[in-house]
């Protein structure tokens, strides 16, 4: 049957079996490679995509339950052609490192972007749960947290600064009660 | 993986859709978020030969207060059962399930009416809707009938439904100011549990200890007799048949329920 489908602004449309899964679609049918499939079992999130401004896994969705709605792939955010400015969550991603073999990257994005775009206070904690249904097989979460908070707009050493000005305080001469009350005592 | 092939519909109303799995029947699933079905179909444990997508009725997509009862349509979205004020208010064990049903991706498309009607054992909002005494609305072009879903459901993935019936809503006691709670244990964040207890108001509904979500009927009993929740916890696998599978032995299941049954008990009694 024939679908049609605005991806990254641009209507596209194909005659599809029903049981063509979006991924594929824009994989094989629209000719966009960022968008991978990992796991194929809803878990990896590699295959995460906007649709209608929404992280979906689109491993998981026909190509035909999105007909008449909008997708957005890593491809369609600012800065993946020459010439562009370089959307603000793939900036991050560069310049903390936040990827190893990439394959996970896309999909990371497309739920960091979300993530943003959904609340405007983000901390690690908040990312970490946000970035639930992304897996990087290569373990490198850290950096990938760190992107997305400084994409976020937010210090991302901003807890472990607290967590050193509270061990510098009670490290300092005279913080602990213990000591004082016995000072006082004496 | 790629699905059997199968037609496709999206009615554009509820009464379409009723018409259309009336004139189908057995040959025909409905496909409302996907987050079940999908992944059925893609590993060929599901064939439909036909699929009715009733993803987009807006008719189905609410949360309203109907008396002294919650009314939520079966196309909500297990995102907006977590983000839902009315239910935060009035039953919030809800949202707080719905907290933990796979990732944000999957809450985003996933509904509350799918979850209830796929009938996986392992699933949370089925257990915690059994915790609150909920009912199911089914609806065909036969009428309208309402089932305690303590009598819904008949084994794995099966239930009273008739192939004709739509899960058209769901309706839970207003439960303001009632202990609650939810323990889910999985390995990872975004699994299934390996099992799962929730409370509220003192009934106690079990995720993954047996063919469909049970109540601990044995531990409710001990409670309402006055015993201690350490013993009344101690009871929570009577009468269960936990699975056997890669996550755990069902003697493993077993201790856990007891465990995860007591943490549960105390949060919700404020311990």
């Amino acid at each position: 049957m024939k679908v049609q489908i605005s991806v990254n602004g641009e209507d596209t449309s194909a005659d599809v079996e029903p049981r063509l899964l979006l991924a594929h679609y824009l994989r094989e049918q629209v000719g966009l490679k960022a968008t991978n499939i990992g796991c194929d079992t809803t878990s990896c999130g590699a295959c995460t995509v906007l649709l209608d401004g929404e992280a979906v896994k689109s491993c998981t969705l026909l190509a035909v339950q999105a007909e008449g709605q909008s997708v957005t792939t890593m491809e369609g955010l600012e800065g993946a052609s020459e010439g562009q400015p370089t959307h603000p969550v793939t900036a991050a991603f560069r310049a903390e490192h936040g990827l190893q073999c990439g394959f996970c990257t896309p999909g990371m994005v497309m739920s960091a972007v979300s993530l943003i775009s959904h609340d405007d206070d983000l901390d690690e904690r908040k990312v970490r749960e946000g970035l639930e249904g992304n897996l990087c097989r290569c373990t490198g979460y850290h950096n990938i947290v760190r992107a997305v908070l400084v994409a976020a707009g937010k210090d991302p050493d901003a807890e472990q600064k607290a967590e050193a000005e509270s061990d510098a305080l009670r490290t300092a001469p005279g913080f602990s009660r213990g000591e004082s009350a016995e000072e006082a005592r004496a | 993986m790629i699905p059997l092939a199968f037609d496709y519909a999206r009615p554009d109303t509820l009464d379409g859709a009723l018409a259309l799995l009336a004139e189908k029947g057995e040959d025909a699933t409905v496909l409302a978020g996907g987050h079940s079905l999908i992944p059925v179909m893609k590993v060929r444990l599901g064939a439909p030969e036909f699929v009715i997508d009733i993803g987009r009725l807006s008719e189905l997509d609410y949360i309203r207060v109907d008396g002294d009862e919650v009314a939520i349509g079966a196309g909500t979205k297990h995102r907006d059962l977590v983000t839902s004020e009315v239910l935060g208010a009035e039953v919030p064990l809800v949202p707080a399930v719905a907290r933990t049903v796979g990732d944000p991706q999957v809450r985003a498309r996933g509904t509350l009416g799918g979850s209830i009607a796929h009938g996986d054992p392992a699933s949370d909002l089925p257990a915690a809707i059994l915790a609150l005494d909920g009912k199911v609305v089914l609806r065909s072009p036969r009428g309208e009938r309402t089932v305690g879903i303590a009598d819904f459901y008949t084994g794995v993935f099966s239930s009273v439904k008739e192939p004709d019936e739509l899960v058209t809503e769901i309706r839970l006691p207003r439960k303001a100011g009632v202990g609650w709670a939810y323990e889910k244990f999985t390995r990872r964040s975004n699994d299934w549990a390996i099992v799962a207890v929730a409370v509220c108001d003192g009934k106690v509904g079990l995720v993954n200890m047996g063919s469909t979500s049970l109540r601990a009927t044995a531990t409710e009993q001990a409670l309402a007799d006055g015993k201690s929740i350490a013993e009344a916890a101690a009871l929570a696998d009577e009468g269960t048949e936990p699975p056997a599978d890669n996550a755990g032995t069902p003697a493993y299941r077993r201790a856990l329920v007891k465990v995860l049954t007591r943490r549960a008990l105390e949060t919700a009694s404020g311990v």
